[in-house]
């Protein structure tokens, strides 16, 4: 265990997509426990240092590893698939047609209620992407089609964002 | 002598080796110190037994000043040289002040803070806020008869950088030792020990003098986190009586044109105010210039009065529970904090939102002062095996200014501290030497919306063609939740740094002028501070390195560990000298020598921890 561990190693958890998020906590809990510059805010500042690096590595990983999005881009790069969002902007077709679809959608709604449903249908299509990505990891080991399912997944999240600006905007 | 005695690793040092540690509460209105004596927190009177000491103080001609209850008195005779509720300007240009025209201040628009024109001089509100520190900390000296360890400091959950570091150099400019920085709202529910109840979601509603913070902690385990903040940084009890003053004086066609007018009438607004939290009514009355002011007024008018702010801070509750996408019914429990809460209407509305009843027992203006000194008695490391952790969250997000005015997010708000994120941009045109580099904090797309911090320039990039230079920015927040940004450019390796206080904060060169030009405090000589200060940190950093050796020295090989000796040797033979550049150098000496020694003990520790969690589990 160094600050070089990757962020399972760190964690002492399995490196897969599922993971237990009451696990993870726990464990950010833990190693904070142990880590934080609180806990050598008696001692010199090489302590201090140090604890700083760790308890600064130790909060990146837990970040990573909670939201499942960076998690699976993580899995990606670690087995040799970066995501590469800067390069890589190719995506399926109908992929495409079906976003178009969403943000004419959203525009045109008029009443927070059109809103809703539209954030109740992106977020069971999210649902089930986020499925096939666990299986695409979890159980084909196929990182190349999980790279691109998780780039096609931050298209989603953004437009996620983008409906909850709209349902604050209309006081919900 | 202390430095023999080494304590069980975890136990609680000695009593007479006790570091003496105090919490804070720097308050819009009124500010505390306590202390934790005999295992209990409590606040510390000042020689007539009072704990509370006014944020107030009052510059005179010829350079002294009176401070606390004193310059209270005086507002209404000298409202202009006497500053109330400086907190509000902390960290904070002159278009950030809300209703300056009705303040009896003259504001001095300086670069970044504003300032103040007194008898005495142009203030800064550092200055007049280390007025007040340095008074507490002498109240915490005389009652210990002792020199401070440290201090941990509470301030509200949301400030920003600018107005953490100028609570920061305050404290410095007082020569008190900060431990910590900590939001009001954790400090609360430590007072409450709602770290020994039941895990869950607390929300944490300070309505105090004047600023208002809602936070929701998540206790899981024995340790806080601060799930989300918000708030209303200038919104609290002041604003009461401000609306109740200009209804008292619309009732009885008065108006109040000079500063001590305007001055009185607030003072009398707020004794009413007061006195209706527990009678039906009150007069509010006062002196003016135009004639006497009397006006009834019942608990009725001042409710309807102050229904639209009470209001205001519930809006802001849903917006955090909203943050934190929580529910009001997730809620465990409801600390309230503030003498503000003491205003029935605020305790009744709510009791209605969350649908319980909120925790009330400890006195609203103390708890967070006493939550500040547990705090301090753990990080002094006198709290022994069960101590405290506190785990935090910035409040607002960090970024940079890019082409356009937009702002591209580096580390987003509420990210567990410390962290530290790395961001790479180029350059957009060919043969481009410099770049400007521009911190902003805040959550809206244009840097025009959001709160200018920093601004630098990385010099000396070599002519390259335009997209070719690779520029990594680095931001790091400290668990203070202070920023520090660096920029490099990878190919060449130059580099600029900046620990981020310019735009608001005070330079290091400020803060020796201010020290220079003297505190109401005893000691005014640097010198002999200086080297008191070094002398404090040579005796912790021996004891430091001596309680890592009693607990870790197998990790260490014969000629490091003679190595470690003879460093803290030489810290020792200078350590009683008269120069304190000679400890300074020797005790950082000895931390650069100790920190690869520091680094595997952590290590080891970590293995310990998972090792021991697995064993655990299995």
């Amino acid at each position: 265990m160094n600050l070089a561990s990757d962020d399972f190693e760190l964690f002492g958890v399995p490196r897969r997509f599922e993971q237990d998020r009451a696990m993870l906590d726990a464990r950010w809990r833990a190693l904070q426990a142990e880590v934080h510059p609180d806990r050598f805010a008696a001692e010199g500042q090489a302590s201090q240092r140090v604890a700083m690096q760790w308890a600064v590595r130790v909060n990146e990983a837990y970040q990573r590893l909670k939201d499942p999005l960076q998690r699976a881009a993580y899995l990606c790069e670690l087995n040799g698939a970066p995501v590469d969002t800067e390069s890589n902007t190719a995506m399926p077709p109908e992929f495409l047609m079906q976003q178009i679809e969403w943000r004419e959608a959203l525009e045109s709604a008029r009443s927070a209620d059109e809103v809703e449903a539209l954030a109740d249908e992106v977020g069971s299509r999210k649902r089930s992407a986020f499925d096939a990505l666990r299986r695409t990891l979890d159980e084909r080991g196929d990182v190349a089609a999980a790279a691109e399912q998780v780039r096609a997944l931050m298209f989603v999240e953004r437009f996620v964002e983008d409906i909850d600006h709209r349902l604050e905007a209309l006081g919900q | 002598m202390a430095l023999l005695q080494i304590s069980e690793p975890g136990g609680a040092p000695d009593p007479h080796q006790r570091r003496i540690a105090v919490g804070i509460d720097l308050g819009t209105t009124h500010s505390l110190v306590a202390a934790v004596r005999n295992g209990v927190a409590e606040c510390l009177p000042d020689e007539s037994g009072r704990v509370i000491l006014p944020s107030a103080v009052r510059y005179l001609e010829g350079g002294g000043r009176h401070i606390g209850h004193d310059a209270l008195g005086e507002a209404a005779i000298d409202p202009r040289n006497t500053v109330m509720s400086v907190k509000r300007f902390m960290g904070r240009g002159l278009a950030d002040i809300a209703h300056r025209e009705k303040l009896p201040y003259e504001f001095v628009d300086a670069p970044g803070m504003v300032q103040l024109r007194t008898v005495a001089g142009v203030k800064s509100p550092v200055e007049v806020s280390a007025e007040i520190l340095a008074t507490l900390r002498q109240r915490a000296e005389d009652t210990f008869d002792d020199d401070l360890f440290g201090a941990v400091i509470t301030v509200p959950a949301y400030f920003d950088d600018a107005q953490r570091q100028a609570t920061k150099d305050a404290a410095h400019l007082a020569g008190l030792n900060v431990l910590r920085l900590i939001n009001e709202p954790t400090a609360a529910a430590i007072a409450y020990g709602l770290e020994h109840g039941s895990e869950g979601l607390y929300a944490v509603y300070d309505l105090g003098g004047g600023t208002f913070d809602i936070s929701l902690l998540r206790l899981a385990q024995g340790v806080f986190e601060v799930v989300a903040t918000g708030g209303d940084s200038a919104l609290g009890g002041d604003d009461f009586d401000r609306l109740l003053a200009d209804w008292a004086l619309a009732q009885a066609a008065l108006s109040a044109e000079t500063a001590q007018d305007k001055r009185s009438v607030l003072v009398a607004a707020r004794a009413a105010k007061e006195k209706l939290s527990a009678a039906d009514h009150a007069t509010l009355a006062c002196p003016l210039s135009e004639g006497e002011l009397s006006v009834r007024v019942t608990r009725a008018d001042f409710e309807a009065l102050g229904r639209e702010l009470v209001a205001r801070t519930l809006s802001a509750v849903r917006k955090v529970l909203r943050d934190a996408k929580a529910d009001r019914q997730d809620v465990h429990g409801i600390v309230m904090v503030g003498g503000s809460t003491r205003m029935p209407m605020v305790q009744r509305a709510v009791g209605e939102f969350f649908g319980q009843t909120p925790l009330t027992d400890l006195n609203p203006d103390e708890v967070v002062a006493l939550g500040a000194a547990i705090q301090a008695n753990a990080l002094a490391g006198n709290a022994g095996a069960d101590e405290l952790l506190l785990l935090d969250v910035i409040p607002l997000s960090l970024g940079l200014e890019t082409m356009g005015g937009l702002v591209e997010r580096i580390i987003p708000r509420n990210s567990t501290i410390p962290t530290a994120r790395a961001q790479e941009f180029t350059t957009f045109k060919d043969g481009q030497t410099a770049m400007a580099i521009h911190v902003v904090q805040g959550e809206r797309e244009l840097v025009s919306d959001c709160r200018s911090l920093a601004r630098f320039e990385l010099r000396g990039i070599p002519p390259m063609v335009a997209g070719a230079a690779r520029i990594r920015v680095s931001f790091q927040v400290d668990a203070d939740g202070l920023l520090h940004v660096t920029a490099r450019e990878e190919t060449s390796a130059v580099q600029a740094a900046i620990a981020v206080k310019p735009s608001y904060g005070l330079s290091d060169d400020d803060i020796a002028r201010m020290l220079r030009e003297g505190f109401s405090t005893a000691e005014a000589d640097m010198q002999a501070r200086s080297l008191r200060e070094s002398r404090v940190e040579a005796e912790r950093m021996l004891l430091a390195t001596h309680s890592a050796l009693a607990a870790d020295a197998d990790l260490l090989a014969e000629d490091e560990r003679r190595d470690i000796d003879a460093l803290m040797a030489q810290v020792r033979s200078v350590r009683e000298g008269e120069d304190h550049h000679a400890i300074d150098a020797a005790v950082e000496a000895l931390a650069k020598g100790t920190e690869a020694f520091a680094a595997a003990r952590m290590n080891r520790s970590i293995h310990d921890a998972l090792a021991g969690r697995r064993v655990e589990e299995v």
